[in-house]
């Protein structure tokens, strides 16, 4: 058995830069409070030790008695999985708050280290932290860190294997105060039960805590310590052990603990983070800045006349342009080599047809994706996201929906899969709900493509502006069901918001690569697996049918293959929507259905479909080429409107309907979000297609 | 004087005295720093009014009226 040492610690306290420090992982890092939301193992990886050790990154807590879903991953692995050590990582320039749970920690009886984290910054501004005095006031050993520099790693590791080949007891702050008596008595009656963490324990007992106190066999002596536990609350003022406990701990850390650091006299009253706060948060510009904010990312993404200077494209534009190119080159030289050796007609329509040109579609848009990613991602690591939940809270309140909502939504842009999962660290089942109902609403980066090759082809204007109003009719959308929910299902009180802020920090290229690395991989895993097995299965569907009372291969793409058939079968459905009409209907209608799986493969489908090939490229480009396809197929702007909206609402993809499954934790609640969003689709789109035609467009 | 924390404008200070309510929100102000003789800086409200930013025990803590509102305090 390898030893397990598990990382706990704050939210934000740097667990997941010391974990990947400590691990090679690539985890994702983020600077706002709940990144992490399950618990991550891995190896420490250091042959100079002889040992083995697995290193668990546990979500950050700020006490024991947790209350949101991913916090009681943590707590639970603490007290029932036992690791082999703690390591207590401790932001050094928080040190007040986050000692709060090391008090805590330390009652389980564990073997425990204490990290400071972030001493670099302490030592930046000349503060002196004495870890001889905090390691005599804790009784634990205790090392300085930097967890993004890499400094003093070793050691701490060190110091915790020296720590779990000892012995070890539990302690508690509270033994030296009024309740020390009650503390002792209580134990001694859990230790008599053989109840496992009697010290801990018997701290719930006396805070009345019922959540966790409840699955305890106290058996006869119930009475018993009830009645200890009685007396003690008597003799707490106002009856209130649970103040009076969290007061000791704060009064400990202040009297005890606060002396081992010596603040250097600060030059300005305000530190730089404070400067920034001041001004991305202030009452009559934090909104405008916002919106800024938000417009910027998405200019950066998606323009081709950047900071409106004509043609001059965008990173996100230019990028994707020169990867289009790279495809392209590729594409030609791999039919040039099959034509050499001879290939026959079926495996150069596989290669050609099925796999560059299903592939080859949605490559040319991963820079897109990555832009959108990367920007983000610097305002994540920046600390800005939780200013934006801050700033937003009260608007998101209306909806149904709460500040901490925010985040996830916004992830949501990126990625569908992630942002789900992030819903965790909202502390309501009810906010939970809402937010991951409406999460795929908001245009993921698999979406963006069918409005990159969709809207060229209606609007030769504006196109950046049209995709930006599809963003817009999302958040809408969502905005307005938010609202029927919250007067209708999720009726009643608002649940709390109490979040903390943390100080702004420059974001590390470091993380910032390990974000797009992360993208990176996905998407190469996506497109080795489920992609490329879509697009030779549609290939196969869309080049064999039944033709002449046999079965063999027919016309590339026509209405006599396989999908021609699935396609018209299911047409009625689609037609009031505008995009199934016509001859070609049939496409749009396959493309849709295969977008369920993944809304990447909507594009893949549909360059297949309407027989994108690589030798048929010109200056425009395969997309290009594609548009003009879709241009006759759909007929009408409202028709491609429409069309675009039913991805947009329906099912997102399995992954996301995966995710959707593992959060909500409940069958009825999966099939009420699946029903809710193909049901939203069909509306939205019918709506846009009548209204559209209607008004004569 | 006492007042509750959601009636502190901004710039004030003060101490807590009392937090009132119960069950998890009450744990959370605590578990959070928020507990009797802690020192409290208001620094500002969201641009939309809601919620409010406040420095207790050296970090910035952000929390709605409505939850302000169960903490009783002493201004300084």
């Amino acid at each position: 058995m390898p030893l397990r040492f598990a990382l706990a610690g704050n939210p934000n306290s740097g667990k997941t830069t010391l974990f990947n420090q400590l691990t090679g992982s690539t985890a994702h890092v983020g600077n706002w409070p709940g990144v992490t939301v399950e618990r991550k193992e891995g190896r420490y990886r250091n042959k100079q030790i002889g040992e083995e050790i697995q290193v668990i990154d546990l979500p950050g807590i700020y006490s024991l008695s947790p209350y949101s879903p991913e916090e009681i991953v943590a707590r639970n692995y603490i007290i029932e999985q036992n690791p082999d050590v703690i390591i207590n990582i401790v932001d050094a320039t928080n040190l007040e708050r986050n000692l709060y749970l090391t008090t805590q920690l330390l009652e389980t009886g564990r073997p425990m280290v204490l990290a400071l984290n972030m001493i670099d910054v302490l030592e930046k501004q000349k503060d002196v932290l004495d870890s001889a005095l905090l390691s005599k006031q804790l009784g634990i050993p205790v090392v300085k860190i930097s967890a993004s520099q890499n400094k003093n790693i070793d050691g701490l590791m060190q110091a915790a294997i020296k720590a779990s080949k000892e012995e070890y007891t539990s302690s508690s702050i509270l033994k030296d105060s009024s309740l020390g008596k009650a503390l002792d008595d209580v134990e001694e009656i859990l230790v008599s039960l053989g109840i496992a963490h009697p010290l801990y324990h018997a701290v719930k007992l006396l805070e009345n805590d019922s959540e966790v106190t409840k699955s305890l066999k106290l058996g006869s002596r119930k009475a018993e310590i009830d009645e200890i536990c009685r007396v003690a609350r008597e003799s707490c003022d106002g009856g209130d052990c649970e103040a009076v406990i969290a007061d000791l701990r704060y009064r400990f850390i202040t009297k005890n603990c606060r002396p081992a650091l010596k603040a250097a006299p600060r030059l300005e009253a305000l530190s730089a983070s404070d400067k920034i706060d001041k001004i991305i948060t202030h009452r009559i510009f934090g909104l405008p800045i916002f919106a800024l904010l938000m417009f910027l990312v998405f200019h950066m993404t998606f323009t081709e006349n950047l900071f409106f200077v004509t043609d001059l494209p965008g990173p996100g534009i230019w990028l994707a342009g020169i990867v289009e190119g790279l495809v392209e080159v590729a594409t030609n030289g791999m039919a040039a080599l099959l034509e050499t050796v001879g290939a026959s007609a079926l495996i150069t329509g596989l290669v050609i047809d099925g796999i560059f040109a299903g592939l080859g579609a949605i490559l040319g848009f991963l820079p897109l994706i990555l832009v959108l990613y990367f920007f983000l991602s610097i305002l994540e690591d920046s600390g800005y996201m939780a200013r934006a939940a801050f700033i937003m809270d009260r608007l998101l309140r209306k909806f149904g929906l709460s500040g901490k909502s925010f985040v996830p939504m916004i992830m949501g842009f990126g990625c569908s899969v992630p942002a789900i999962a992030a819903t965790r660290t909202l502390d309501s089942e009810k906010d939970r709900r809402v937010t991951i109902m409406l999460i795929p609403f908001m245009s993921c980066g698999a979406k963006l493509p069918i409005y990159a090759v969709v809207i060229p082809a209606f609007f030769s204007e504006g196109a950046d502006l049209v995709t930006f109003g599809m963003y817009m009719l999302g958040i809408i959308v969502a905005i307005i069901c938010g609202v029927i929910f919250k007067n209708t299902l999720f009726k009643g009180e608002a649940a709390p918001f109490i979040m903390e802020l943390p100080a702004y920090r420059f974001p590390s290229l470091k993380s910032l690569g390990i974000h797009l690395w992360e993208k990176i991989k996905g998407f190469a895993i996506k497109a080795g697996t489920v992609l490329l097995a879509a697009t030779v299965v549609i290939w196969f569907l869309s080049s064999f049918g039944f033709v002449d009372g046999g079965f063999g291969m027919v016309e590339t793409n026509s209405a006599e293959s396989i999908l021609g058939y699935l396609g018209n079968a299911l047409r009625f459905i689609f037609v009031p929507l505008g995009f199934a009409s016509g001859p070609n209907g049939w496409k749009a209608v396959v493309a849709v259905l295969t977008g369920l799986v993944a809304k990447e493969a909507v594009l893949t489908t549909m360059a297949q479909l309407y027989g994108v090939e690589g030798d048929v490229l010109e200056d425009d480009g395969a997309s290009g080429v594609l548009g003009v396809s879709l241009a006759a197929s759909f007929g009408s702007i409202p028709a491609a409107l429409a069309f675009m909206a039913f991805n947009l609402f329906c099912v997102p993809c399995m992954a996301a309907v995966a995710a959707i499954s593992q959060e909500m934790n409940s069958r009825k609640w999966l099939w009420f979000t699946i029903g809710f969003q193909l049901v939203v689709a069909w509306i939205v789109a019918f709506l846009i297609f009548n209204i559209g035609t209607l008004l004569g467009f | 004087m006492q007042i509750t924390l959601k009636e502190l404008k901004p710039g004030e200070k003060a101490v807590v005295a009392q937090i009132t309510g119960q069950g998890a929100v009450r744990r959370r102000l605590f578990d959070m720093g928020i507990t009797p003789g802690a020192e409290i800086y208001m620094r500002k409200t969201a641009p939309l009014g809601d919620p409010i930013e406040l420095t207790v025990r050296g970090y910035e803590l952000s929390l709605r009226k409505a939850e302000a509102e169960a903490v009783l305090v002493d201004k300084k």
